[in-house]
C-alpha cells in the first residue's frame, strides 16, 4: 500500500504565533481561541512548509498507512 | 501527540518548551534535529553543549548527551569531551552573547585550533532571558534596554570573524530559509574541524518591540525578503545591500584537525589514548 501523509496539530504545543497560518500557501489554517485549526483540509497539498516554520512542534504532517 | 522526528529527538516530556511565541529557536533547533536524522548519526555518539541564554535551552530539550554549563564556555567544554572523546559528534548551541561578548575568547581559539566541533549560533541580536539588552550583534542604531537611544557599537559580522580566526567551514542561514539551514547544520557537522554556523533567529519580546519591528510574521517576512544568497548579494550595490543580510555557505577549506595532531603527539612518544 502506498503511504499518504496526514496533517495534524498538537494543540497543547501552539503558542498561537501564526506563522503556520501565514505561511500557507493554500489558505488551510486559521487560528481558533489563540490555537491553530484546520480550517479547510481539502486544500491541503501536504508542502510541509507548516511543519517546517512551526517554532512549537504543533503541526505536522505524518505518513499514514492508506 | 508529537511528530516522530520529535518524539526521537527531543525530550517530549519537557515540552512545550520555554521560549515564547514566535521566538525563532524553535525551528532552529528542530534544524539541527533534522540535520542529525538526515545524516543518521547514532544519537548515543552525539553531544549537545550550550552555555546560558534563551539558545542554551535547547540542551535541555535535546534527546542526545547534553551538557547546559557556564555562560560563555560552552567551547571550553565541548573541546574537553572531543579531546577524551574524539569519535564524538559535538555540536554546540550557543547564543550571540554567549558566543561573541562573554564567550568570544572561546569562540577564537577554537576557531585557531580547527577542532572538529560544530557551532549552532541562535543569533537573536540581543541578550532575551535577561530582558533585552544590546549584545555583539546587534546593528548599529537599534535599541536595547542598555541602548535606550541606539546602540553606537558596530556589530560583529560572525562568521567573518570565525574565518579569520582559523575555522574551516563558516555559513549562515535563518527561520524561513529551513531546508538551507537544515543543509548548512549537516555541512557543517560533515567538515572534520571547527565548523560556525551563525543561525538568525527572531526575537519578537525584546529585540521586536524594542526596534518596532512588528510581531513575529513581520520579522519572518523581513527574512523572507531581506535574507538573500551570496550569488544574488554580488549582483547588488552597497547601498542596496545595506539592509540585506547574506545567507548561505560562506567557507569551506577543511585542513588538519586538532584531535588527529594530538594524536600524532601521543602516537610519537609512545602513549596510549585513554578510553
Amino acid at each position: 500500500m502506498a503511504s499518504a501523509k496526514e496533517l495534524c496539530i498538537e494543540p497543547a504545543y501552539c503558542k498561537g504565533c501564526g506563522y503556520c497560518i501565514e505561511f500557507c500557501p493554500a489558505d488551510v489554517l486559521e487560528l481558533v481561541n489563540d490555537k491553530v485549526h484546520i480550517k479547510n483540509i481539502d486544500n491541503c497539498t501536504k508542502c510541509g512548509l507548516c511543519e517546517m516554520r512551526c517554532p512549537d512542534y504543533a503541526i505536522y504532517l505524518e505518513e499514514v498507512e492508506g | 501527540m508529537p511528530s516522530k522526528l520529535i518524539e526521537k529527538h527531543l525530550r517530549t516530556d519537557r515540552l512545550p518548551h520555554i521560549w515564547c511565541p514566535g521566538c525563532g529557536h524553535g525551528i532552529l533547533m528542530r534544524d539541527v534535529c533534522q540535520a542529525i536524522d538526515n545524516l543518521n548519526l547514532d544519537k548515543d555518539m552525539v553531544t549537545i553543549v550550550s552555555g546560558i541564554g534563551c539558545s542554551s535551552r535547547a540542551a535541555g530539550y535535546m534527546n542526545y548527551n547534553t551538557l547546559h554549563t557556564t555562560h560563555g564556555r560552552a567551547i571550553a567544554f565541548a573541546t574537553g569531551i572531543k579531546m577524551a572523546k574524539p569519535e564524538m559528534t559535538v555540536i554546540v548551541i550557543t547564543g550571540d552573547g554567549d558566543a561573541a561578548a562573554i564567550g568570544g575568547n572561546h569562540l577564537i581559539h577554537g576557531c585557531r585550533r580547527n577542532i572538529d566541533l560544530t557551532i549552532v549560533v541562535f543569533n537573536n541580536n540581543t541578550y532575551g532571558m535577561t530582558g533585552g539588552q544590546y549584545s555583539p550583534t546587534t546593528p548599529t542604531g537599534e535599541k536595547g534596554t542598555t541602548a535606550p537611544y541606539g546602540n553606537i557599537d558596530g556589530a560583529f559580522d560572525l562568521p567573518r570573524l570565525a574565518k579569520a580566526a582559523g575555522a574551516t567551514y563558516t555559513a549562515r542561514g535563518d527561520c524561513y530559509h529551513v531546508p538551507l539551514t537544515i543543509k548548512l547544520i549537516e555541512n557543517g557537522i560533515k567538515n572534520h574541524g571547527f565548523s560556525f554556523i551563525d543561525a538568525t533567529s527572531i526575537c519578537p519580546t525584546y529585540y521586536g518591540r524594542k526596534n518596532k519591528k512588528g510581531g513575529p510574521i513581520d520579522m519572518m517576512h523581513w527574512q523572507e525578503k531581506n535574507c538573500i544568497s551570496k550569488t544574488k548579494a554580488d549582483k547588488l550595490s552597497k547601498e542596496e545591500l545595506e539592509d540585506k543580510l547574506v545567507i548561505g555557505e560562506f567557507y569551506n577549506e577543511p585542513k588538519e584537525e586538532y584531535t588527529d595532531l594530538y594524536q600524532t603527539i601521543i602516537d610519537k612518544v609512545g602513549g596510549k589514548r585513554n578510553v
